[in-house]
This record gives structure tokens, C-alpha cells and sequence, in this order.
């Protein structure tokens, strides 16, 4: 009984996931009457016209460059700037180090969504808007307290001893930092950086409000714009949704274990 | 070393969160001069603006459906995949990929997936010869909320799996050699040994689950943009429409001061049941 039961919801849940990507991957290569009639049956023909129109009429190329750089970027800085404060937190055992722990944990406390109508009139005011820096920083700055959250437990487990040794042998704090702090804590900076990229790529409400100018667009914008233009043709909108997800799931595919441990360290921490 | 950091963080995380409690304080339509008037948003926000109290309405029995289902099915399933081998490895990647996609990919498949006419859980339905199942998902009041919610639950249950199973796995096994030892049932176990044992684990998962579903704006947005007829509003889609649709940007912050309050009420609230249950229990 019990293990009907476990296959047969096991099987369910797994037939959940695997049927509707399916259908979109197989909907890339197909033509609109074919998914609508059968979605999950093979398409007659394996060819790449959905993408060939893609890339001429919806212009793919220019969101999809506009995303590498906003997430590539942000995750960079991110990874900079918060590694050093969680460095300064972990290391600091005085009063200094628990106020910016503080600080920040504020950030966890205060959900990013309720900035949006300042940010939007602080960056209007900046000419911020339409801009790919603009979305940088927020970017930024929204990931920053959870990235020092997660960082600063990882710099915490680091033994003492390893930064006591360093600092007898004379080495400053951006010297322990640079060659003992970061080497060690890679695994760490790797899974934070996935979990940072997974965000930034799927952002859509700050983008939303921020970017109207077509050439400044990201993927999950173009995405919604695409529905209006091709709101009867699925088989564009699911060759789209397959152009946005590959470098998630290329991503996904070889470094699935840094993966699912940075969304999973993202989700516990915060 | 935090300098970078803080000045970043500073400029643009507190003080935009200090300047919407001054934006909730008045009425501003962007163009013309805000004007003050008090704590009037709030006022009406508590008594005389039903779409909104609506619209909270809509937020906590979606996050009570979230939380519940999702928690229930990432438990049940993690005690199925406790065990590292091949299967439940496998199980486990296929399980935690809708999370790897874009909310708005979500969305668009799902909306395919709901469509009425040709869409795959109404053909289904369908050919399974029960046409009266095959309502208007996304289309119909009564329905939108809860289609999103499931929706909502597909995407973040191989997440949560992947916690649970992490925190199961803590558990000694002797725990379980012993209940086997004396008898007890799957059932026993479960109750007595899993349950209370995988209770942090349990907290972590409610309280991120509640905060993403009070947070929750790409799928509403993709999906049916809160119709119809409000019936699938949530707060922040609110805060975003009173902003950038009905340019009352005071009005707004006013809103999303709110869900601060409620967000930080709901984890306030889940920290002392949770923390009376460990007292209980131990």
C-alpha cells in the first residue's frame, strides 16, 4: 500500500514537471496548429524556423545581450562588495561588527518590493532610467543583504587559527582577505554567485518600471512584450521562453550541485 | 572593508525605505507638488477602500494555500527521497527544475497550459470524457486566485524538497532502527520521530514560503495581470497599479508600508507558534 501509494505520487509530481517542459521544448520546433491539436506529440519537422523568425522579427539578440551584461555585472559587484563587508563583519568582534550585521539584516527584514516608487523617482531624478547601470545598481543593492548574510556565516566557519596565522606573519586585512578568506570560501562564493546570476536574469518588476526603451530591454520584459505581439502563436512564445531559460538550464546542467546549493543557501539564510 | 557596501546599501536600500514612509504621508500624483496629509492614506486604506482589503483578502488565502500545499508536498516528498541513490538523485534534479526558470516563463507556460480552448489540462480533462472539469481557469473569478496558487506550488516545491531533505537527513537513523524495533508503524514514525524532529526545518520553510508569496508579483503579472476583475490581485500587483497605472504614488507607499506591517506581523506571529510548539514537543 505504502509504496503504491509513494511511486504513484512520485510519478505524479515528476510527470508535472517533465509534461509541460516538454511541450515547450517540442513547441520550439513545431508550427501553432501542430500544439494545438497534439502539444506533446514529436514535431513533423526538425527545423529551426521558429528561431530564424525569432531573432529577424522579435529581435532576440539585443534582450538576450542586455541580460548577460545586467546579471554578469551585478553578480560581479555583488560578489565584491558583499565579500568584503561579510569579511569585515566575520572578523570584527566588536561592538562595529554586530551594528553592520544589523544594518543589514534590516534589508532581510524590508521586502526589496517596497522601494519601487522611491527607487523609480530617485533614478528619474538620476536619469537612471532606461539604463542598464541603473538596473545594475539596484540590482546591487537589493542583493546585497542576503549575500552578506550567506557570506559572513561562511567566513564565520573559516577557523580562526588560519586568520591569526596570517596576521602574525604580517599580512593586512586585504591581504588575509585576498589569499586566505576567498580561496577558502570559493565553494561558498560560487554557489552565492549562481543564486545571485538566477535572480538578476529573472527579474521582472524592477526592470518593469524602470526600462521602456526597446533597446534597453531584458529577456523576462521581452518575454511579456512577446505575449502581446505573438498572443496567438505559442509555438514563438515557447521557442522564446526556450532562448531565455537555455543559459539557466546549460547552467543547470553542469554545475547542478553549486546550483541547487546556492538557491537552497539563498532560501535558508534569508 | 564594508565601506563599498554600506554606501551602496545606504543610497539605495534605506534611505528610498525611509523615503516611502514620507511618500506614505501624502498625495502626489508625480507631476504636480505632493501635498501633506498626514496618516489619510492610511485612514483610507483601513476603511473606506474595499478593493484593497479585497485584494490583502486575496493575498493571505493565497499564501494559506501556498504554504500549506507546498510544505505538505515538499515534506512528503523529501521523506520519499531521503535516501541518496540513483532514483531518488534523479527525482530530486527533476523535482528542483521549474526553479531554475524564469517567473515569467512560468507564467506563459502555465497560462498555455490553463488556456480554455486548447490549452493541456482542459484537453486532458476533456479526452478523459470530463467536460464539466474543463472550466476557464484563469478566466473565472472563482478560479484565477487558486490556478496561480497551484502554479505558484509547481514552481517552489523542488526547492523546498531539497531543504527538507537536507534537514531530514540530520535526523539519527537509529531513531527510526529503534521504532521498527518496537513495532511502530510508518504512520508512528512519521508522527512521532520525522514530525517533530524536522520542526526547524519545517520554520525555515513556512516563513520563506509566507514571504514569497507576500511578495509575489512576476506570475500575477504574466499570467492575468490580477483579473478578472481583481479577483487574483495581490498587494504588491496593487502597489504597482496605484504607482505606475494610477499615478497615486503616496497612496502607493501607503500600500507598501502595509505590507511591511503584515509581513513583519505574520513572521512575528509564526516565530512564537513555532517556538511554543518546540516546547511542547521537547
Amino acid at each position: 500500500m505504502y509504496k503504491v501509494f509513494k511511486n504513484t505520487m512520485l510519478s505524479i509530481f515528476a510527470l508535472a514537471v517533465i509534461v509541460p517542459s516538454s511541450i515547450v521544448v517540442l513547441g520550439a520546433f513545431k508550427k501553432d496548429n501542430e500544439i494545438y491539436s497534439n502539444p506533446l506529440a514529436l514535431p513533423k519537422s526538425w527545423n529551426f524556423n521558429n528561431f530564424r523568425t525569432l531573432i529577424h522579427e522579435g529581435n532576440v539578440f539585443t534582450p538576450f545581450k542586455n541580460s548577460v551584461i545586467v546579471s554578469l555585472f551585478s553578480v560581479a559587484i555583488t560578489l565584491l562588495f558583499a565579500s568584503l563587508a561579510a569579511y569585515g563583519i566575520a572578523r570584527m568582534t566588536t561592538i562595529t561588527g554586530r551594528m553592520l550585521f544589523m544594518l543589514f539584516s534590516l534589508g532581510l527584514a524590508i521586502p526589496g518590493q517596497v522601494n519601487i516608487i522611491p527607487i523609480y523617482h530617485l533614478f528619474v531624478k538620476l536619469h537612471l532610467t532606461n539604463s542598464l547601470v541603473g538596473l545594475i545598481l539596484v540590482n546591487i543593492a537589493l542583493t546585497l543583504p542576503i549575500s552578506i548574510f550567506i557570506l559572513t556565516s561562511f567566513f564565520k566557519d573559516i577557523p580562526k587559527e588560519m586568520y591569526e596565522v596570517a596576521g602574525i606573519d604580517g599580512a593586512g586585512h586585504l591581504r588575509i582577505y585576498r589569499s586566505i578568506a576567498l580561496p577558502l570560501s570559493r565553494p561558498a562564493l560560487g554557489a552565492t554567485g549562481i543564486f545571485l546570476f538566477v535572480i538578476c536574469w529573472n527579474d521582472l518588476l524592477y526592470p518593469l518600471m524602470l526600462i521602456t526603451q526597446l533597446d534597453k530591454k531584458t529577456l523576462p520584459l521581452t518575454l511579456i512584450d512577446f505575449r502581446g505581439e505573438f498572443a496567438t502563436s505559442y509555438s514563438m512564445l515557447f521557442t522564446a521562453i526556450m532562448v531565455a531559460s537555455v543559459p539557466m538550464i546549460a547552467m543547470y546542467i553542469f554545475m547542478q550541485r553549486s546550483f541547487i546549493a546556492g538557491l537552497t543557501a539563498g532560501a535558508v539564510k534569508g | 572593508m564594508a565601506l563599498p557596501a554600506v554606501a551602496v546599501y545606504s543610497f539605495l536600500y534605506l534611505y528610498p525605505a525611509v523615503q516611502n514612509l514620507l511618500y506614505a504621508t501624502e498625495r502626489w500624483d508625480g507631476v504636480t507638488k505632493p501635498q501633506q496629509v498626514g496618516l489619510h492614506n492610511f485612514v483610507h486604506l483601513a476603511t473606506s477602500d474595499d478593493l484593497f482589503r479585497r485584494i490583502v483578502g486575496n493575498n493571505i488565502r493565497f499564501t494559506l494555500i501556498v504554504v500549506i500545499f507546498q510544505t505538505a508536498f515538499s515534506l512528503l516528498f523529501a521523506t520519499f527521497l531521503l535516501k541518496n541513490t540513483k532514483t531518488t538523485i534523479f527525482l530530486r534534479v527533476i523535482y528542483f527544475f521549474p526553479t531554475i526558470l524564469s517567473s515569467v516563463s512560468v507564467g506563459l507556460i502555465w497560462t498555455f497550459l490553463y488556456n480554455p480552448n486548447f490549452g493541456f489540462i482542459n484537453a486532458t480533462l476533456k479526452a478523459m470524457g470530463l467536460n464539466s472539469l474543463a472550466l476557464n481557469w484563469l478566466g473565472d473569478t472563482k478560479y484565477s486566485l487558486y490556478a496561480i496558487a497551484v502554479t505558484q506550488i509547481w514552481f517552489h516545491t523542488g526547492q523546498m524538497v531539497i531543504i527538507y531533505v537536507a534537514g531530514l537527513q540530520q535526523i539519527p537513523a537509529d531513531l527510526y532502527e529503534a521504532a521498527e524495533v518496537d513495532g511502530a508503524t510508518r504512520w508512528q514514525q512519521f508522527k512521532n520521530i520525522t514530525w517533530p524532529m524536522a520542526l526547524p526545518t519545517t520554520a525555515v520553510v513556512v516563513a520563506y514560503t509566507t514571504i514569497q508569496s507576500f511578495r509575489a508579483f512576476d506570475l500575477v503579472y504574466s499570467m492575468t495581470q490580477g483579473g478578472p476583475q481583481n479577483s487574483s490581485d495581490l498587494i504588491v500587483t496593487s502597489i504597482y497599479n496605484t504607482a505606475f497605472a494610477s499615478f497615486k504614488y503616496g497612496y502607493a507607499s501607503a500600500q507598501s508600508v502595509v505590507l511591511i506591517l503584515v509581513v513583519l506581523l505574520v513572521t512575528w506571529l509564526q516565530r512564537r507558534t513555532l517556538r511554543i510548539d518546540y516546547g511542547v514537543k521537547k
